[in-house]
């Protein structure tokens, strides 16, 4: 399937309705002033958009737009993954006292158009295409960041990102700009046949490959294209911090799987993945991936600010994801989308506790967090506790599984180093997770007294809480889910 | 309803957390009976056990399977054989008695009896999973219950044992991870059933493995899963060097916790060892269990009873005799004899019982004097005669004196090293001098000499800590005069292990 303009129209529709939305979220905000109707349309966009993704499942794949995107099983996941952070972050964001300062209508305009991006990150068959999607998502990033009135942090921080980004996004473009004088193509499937053919030069498609790299590691957040996070995170509002943390890592990942892995590499028989010969980019990822999870621990050991240390902790799950990479099989990448969907809940679930105590004591560091669930915030506090175990990768919780998955992948692949790097970085995550549980339970509570947190969000902890939990004990449907998403449309 | 009675036992603490969470706080004392009565079934389902259990037949019995997760081949299976009988028997006794033990606490009552019976779960749990990931699971549930337990309501620097705790457990269980994950990649058709996996036990490649210019002192692939499996369990046993986390965990913890550690947790390692490292992977175990396991044992025979000598403080003490105890069990595993490996388990089990009794015995004297300094007392027989008989008992006992249990598991164990490792045995034999010796020692400056005006009026030890004791005391007298009744149990199961691994001695 092969479509031109018109005909791809019927399969665009989850983006169509998410630009719909932001249309009239845009519109409506000059003209109503009761301005907390506009989140609320900006849920039901989203879900609606949803509704659409979820019709699309199940067609056949193909091309769009004259070959600029794709539709297959890959992207569908990761547009269900977009629309999932995107709505749970709008929720957060009705609740949080930071946004509240912030026009509403540009917010919820900006922040569909994240998601819309990464609609396009996941599904972009053509190397302009890819780079537009990655503009699309960083530019409405940068504007989220700086997002909060009169807040030296948040301007600072979005300066920051925009510096980081633009270098990054610069050496991508060089990248591709190599890739498309070695082959004459932007388009993946032809790329892939001119490489795979291998008339190209080795030397020069792995400097390419490693620009490249730049681009999408800026995204997923790998050292040594980190340094930007911390910043970001703790300058932004909370449910942008959360939302990026995941969305955009998540947005990063699929673009580079679909680059590396439908695009330059071959589908042998059993799963495995035959990358060009002679062009080692996943024994650079290997070491990328090592250092990655262990500078991102490593810093998050002393962080006293929670967020800055969720930063960190992001650093170090995205070492654990390239695992996934390196593996160069089908299980690896399995795993990673598991993987991706049990962040999704942990994370958005630790980012939340944190943005409840910030509500109601307007604190973000870890001295804020003494005694907390013996003043009166019992229930968030025992929530937190799961989710920062979670992260941790203790059974029986979601994260342990996505990591057994993603260690399984690396043991099938006989990736014995890797492995105990990846488990010793585990063992060193336990640390600052459990000193922030430490803090919660076991500390003598602080004379601030009482922390009172508004009933309205306990629903939103409930429904993280829960598939955390869940998760970890019967993930066999995700598990399903996640493997049926494992297909490229390429041709 | 014997159908299932191994999944009872691990479900009913469960069950009773579950209950006790919607119990309201301000009642304590309905919180405290409803754990009291969720540790009951347990403990008389596994007298049950104890009465049904065929001794003749070496293999599984009282299994129950269900698939779990079919894309990865995880079922929820249990059994018990003779390996783990005795210790499903030990964990029902101490863990209803430890509720007892635990009345006294009056801080977040719920909290802590919910985490308990969580532990318990736990527990119960690693000792009856067959399928490799369920025992990993629970395994793993163990810890964070734990953690909070002695983070908690533990001692003044309860923060600081609860991590380390924390961290060296979780450092050998992801090692064992990673060990669970080679043995399932290798195992064809892939599986985590330990009887499968057993029964694939010459598929594990023993081809030396080199890292030029290194060849690893000849190890193969066999041996690096062994190694990253034993030091998960060494971490638990613990021995040397893995071993200081336990003072620490111990001294800190209150006391129904101490008590779980040293007669429960411990038993953990070395129950892997003999579940997994023995069977699973017998050509390595014949390889290193010379050096790993008897040489290591000793060692941890001798330096945890010259520890012990050098304490101030009385459940230090105790601390450090345990890991010289545990020596033994090592020592025992090591020899390959049916005297040395029916001895080591029998010596886990009665060190469990033994040592539950004097960690309670400490919490006891804990309670009235607010310290547990060895030299703070002194002349204590004088106004607790009943207190000082019961301790006595238990000391003697822990010193390996006939017609008491600790004396014959010591004797099986050396019995068992003296036919192979005749210096080992030798060397072991001289730690039970030591033992007498700081315990004589202890006894002689608590109980003995002039009465310490301080502990004139001390109370006399009162019926629920008597309660605690006594079923205790009775098991340790019965099991020195007929180690039978354990010992029948375990042997047929043993035996058969044995067998797996000898004719790989070289």
């Amino acid at each position: 399937m092969n479509l031109a303009n018109l005909e791809s129209l019927r399969f665009f529709s989850p983006e169509l309705i998410l630009a719909g939305t932001i249309l009239v979220l845009t519109f409506l905000d000059l003209f109503i002033n009761n301005k907390k109707s506009l989140p609320l349309l900006a849920a039901a966009g989203a879900l609606l958009s949803l509704w659409a993704v979820w019709d699309l499942t199940g067609t056949p794949g193909g091309s769009l737009f004259y070959r600029m995107i794709v539709l297959d099983n890959f992207s569908l996941f990761f547009k269900v993954v977009s629309l999932l952070a995107v709505l749970l972050a709008i929720w957060m964001s009705m609740e949080s006292h930071e946004v509240r300062q912030v026009h509403q209508g540009e917010f919820y305009t900006v922040l569909l158009t994240a998601a819309l991006g990464m609609f396009f990150m996941a599904s972009s068959s053509n190397l302009l295409m890819a780079y537009l999607s990655l503009e699309l998502v960083s530019l409405t990033s940068y504007i989220l960041t700086g997002t909060l009135p009169h807040n030296r942090r948040s301007s600072e921080a979005a300066l920051k990102y925009l510096i980081y980004g633009g270098v990054a996004s610069g050496c991508m473009i060089f990248g591709m700009s190599w890739v498309f004088g070695i082959t004459g193509s932007l388009d993946y499937a032809r790329i892939n046949e001119i490489l795979l053919a291998g008339a190209a030069s080795p030397m020069a498609l792995f400097i390419a490959f490693v620009l490249i790299i730049a681009g999408f590691g800026y995204k997923i957040v790998i050292v040594p294209f980190h340094m930007w996070s911390p910043d970001v995170y703790q300058g932004a509002p909370i449910p942008i911090t959360a939302f990026l943390s995941v969305g955009s890592n998540a947005a990063g990942l699929a673009i580079m799987i679909r680059f590396f892995f439908p695009a330059v590499s071959r589908m042998g028989a059993g799963g495995e993945w035959i990358s060009i010969p002679g062009v080692e980019w996943p024994q650079l990822l290997w070491i990328v991936s090592a250092v990655t999870m262990t500078v991102g621990n490593l810093c998050a050991l002393n962080q006293q600010n929670l967020k800055r240390l969720l930063a960190y902790s992001g650093i170090a799950h995205a070492g654990y994801l390239l695992m996934g990479l390196v593996v160069l099989n089908n299980d690896g990448l399995s795993a990673i989308l598991f993987y991706i969907v049990v962040y999704l809940i942990m994370n958005l679930g630790a980012f939340l506790v944190v943005m409840m105590i910030s509500n109601a004591t307007g604190r973000e560091d870890l001295d804020g967090y003494r005694g907390l669930a013996w003043r009166g915030a019992a229930f968030p506090a025992v929530c937190m506790a799961i989710f920062l175990f979670s992260l941790t990768g203790l059974p029986p919780l979601a994260g342990f599984v996505g990591k057994l998955l993603l260690f399984a992948a690396v043991i099938k692949g006989q990736f014995y180093v890797l492995a105990v790097v990846g488990i010793l970085n585990s063992v060193i995550s336990l640390y600052y997770y459990a000193r922030i549980v430490k803090t919660m339970f076991l500390d003598t509570p602080t004379e601030d007294g009482q922390v009172t947190v508004a009933v309205r969000i306990l629903p939103l902890l409930l429904l993280l809480t829960v598939p955390t939990v869940v998760l970890g004990i019967f993930w066999e449907p995700l598990f399903r889910y996640t493997n049926q998403s494992l297909s490229f449309f390429i041709k | 309803m014997t159908d299932n009675v191994l999944s009872q036992m691990v479900f009913f603490p469960l069950l009773g957390a579950v209950v006790i969470l919607f119990l309201p706080s301000s009642r304590p004392n309905l919180i405290r009976w409803v754990a009291a009565a969720a540790t009951v079934p347990p403990l008389l389902l596994a007298g049950w056990l104890f009465a049904n259990f065929d001794r003749t037949v070496p293999g599984i019995q009282f299994v129950e399977k269900a698939s779990w997760i079919p894309a990865y081949n995880i079922e929820y299976f249990v059994g018990v054989d003779g390996i783990s009988i005795s210790m499903v028997l030990l964990t029902a006794l101490i863990s209803f008695i430890c509720i007892f033990a635990s009345w006294g606490i009056d801080k977040a009552v719920k909290g802590y009896f919910a985490l308990f019976l969580l532990l318990d779960m736990g527990m119960m749990g690693v000792f009856v999973s067959l399928d490799f990931f369920l025992f990993y699971i629970f395994w793993e549930v163990m810890l964070l219950p734990m953690y909070f337990l002695i983070g908690i309501w533990g001692g003044p620097r309860r923060e600081y044992a609860a991590i380390k705790f924390f961290l060296y457990t979780l450092f050998g269980s992801v090692l064992m991870l990673l060990a669970i994950l080679a043995l399932y990649f290798t195992s064809d058709p892939h599986t985590f059933d330990m009887t499968q996996l057993i029964a694939q036990n010459d598929k594990y490649s023993l081809t030396v493995l080199s890292i030029w210019p290194f060849n690893l002192w000849g190890w193969s692939f066999q041996h690096l899963v062994w190694m990253a499996l034993f030091i998960g369990f060494a971490i638990k046993i613990p021995a040397f060097p893995f071993h200081t986390w336990l003072p620490d965990a111990h001294v800190e913890a209150p006391t129904a916790i101490s008590v779980i550690l040293a007669g429960v947790l411990l038993k953990m390692g070395a129950y892997g060892i003999l579940r997994i490292n023995f069977p699973m992977l017998p050509a390595a175990t014949a390889d290193l269990a010379f050096y790993f396991l008897g040489a290591l044992g000793v060692w941890n025979i001798i330096y945890g009873a010259l520890c012990a000598m050098a304490q101030k403080d009385l459940k230090k003490l105790i601390a450090y005799s345990s890991v010289s105890h545990m020596g033994y069990v090592m020592l025992g595993m090591a020899s390959f004899t049916s005297h040395g490996i029916n001895g080591a388990v029998l010596q886990m089990f009665n060190h469990g019982t033994i040592t539950a009794m004097l960690f309670l015995l400490v919490g006891v004297i804990y309670d009235r004097a607010h310290h547990r300094d060895i030299d703070g007392f002194g002349g204590l027989a004088a106004s607790m005669p009943l207190y000082t008989g019961v301790t006595a008992l238990a000391f003697f006992a822990s010193m390996g004196l006939p017609g008491l249990s600790g004396f014959i598991s010591e004797v099986l164990v050396l019995l068992g090293a003296w036919q192979n490792y005749p210096i080992l045995a030798i060397l072991g034999a001289s730690g039970v001098i030591l033992t007498a010796g700081y315990l004589l020692w202890t006894i002689q400056r608590v109980f003995l000499g002039q009465p310490n005006e301080k502990y004139q009026g001390i109370a006399e030890i009162n019926g629920r800590e008597l309660f605690t004791l006594i079923p205790l005391g009775i098991i340790v007298i019965i099991l020195g005069v007929y180690p039978h009744a354990v010992l029948d149990l375990l042997s047929a199961s043993l035996n058969q292990l044995n067998a797996m691994v000898i004719p790989h001695l070289s």
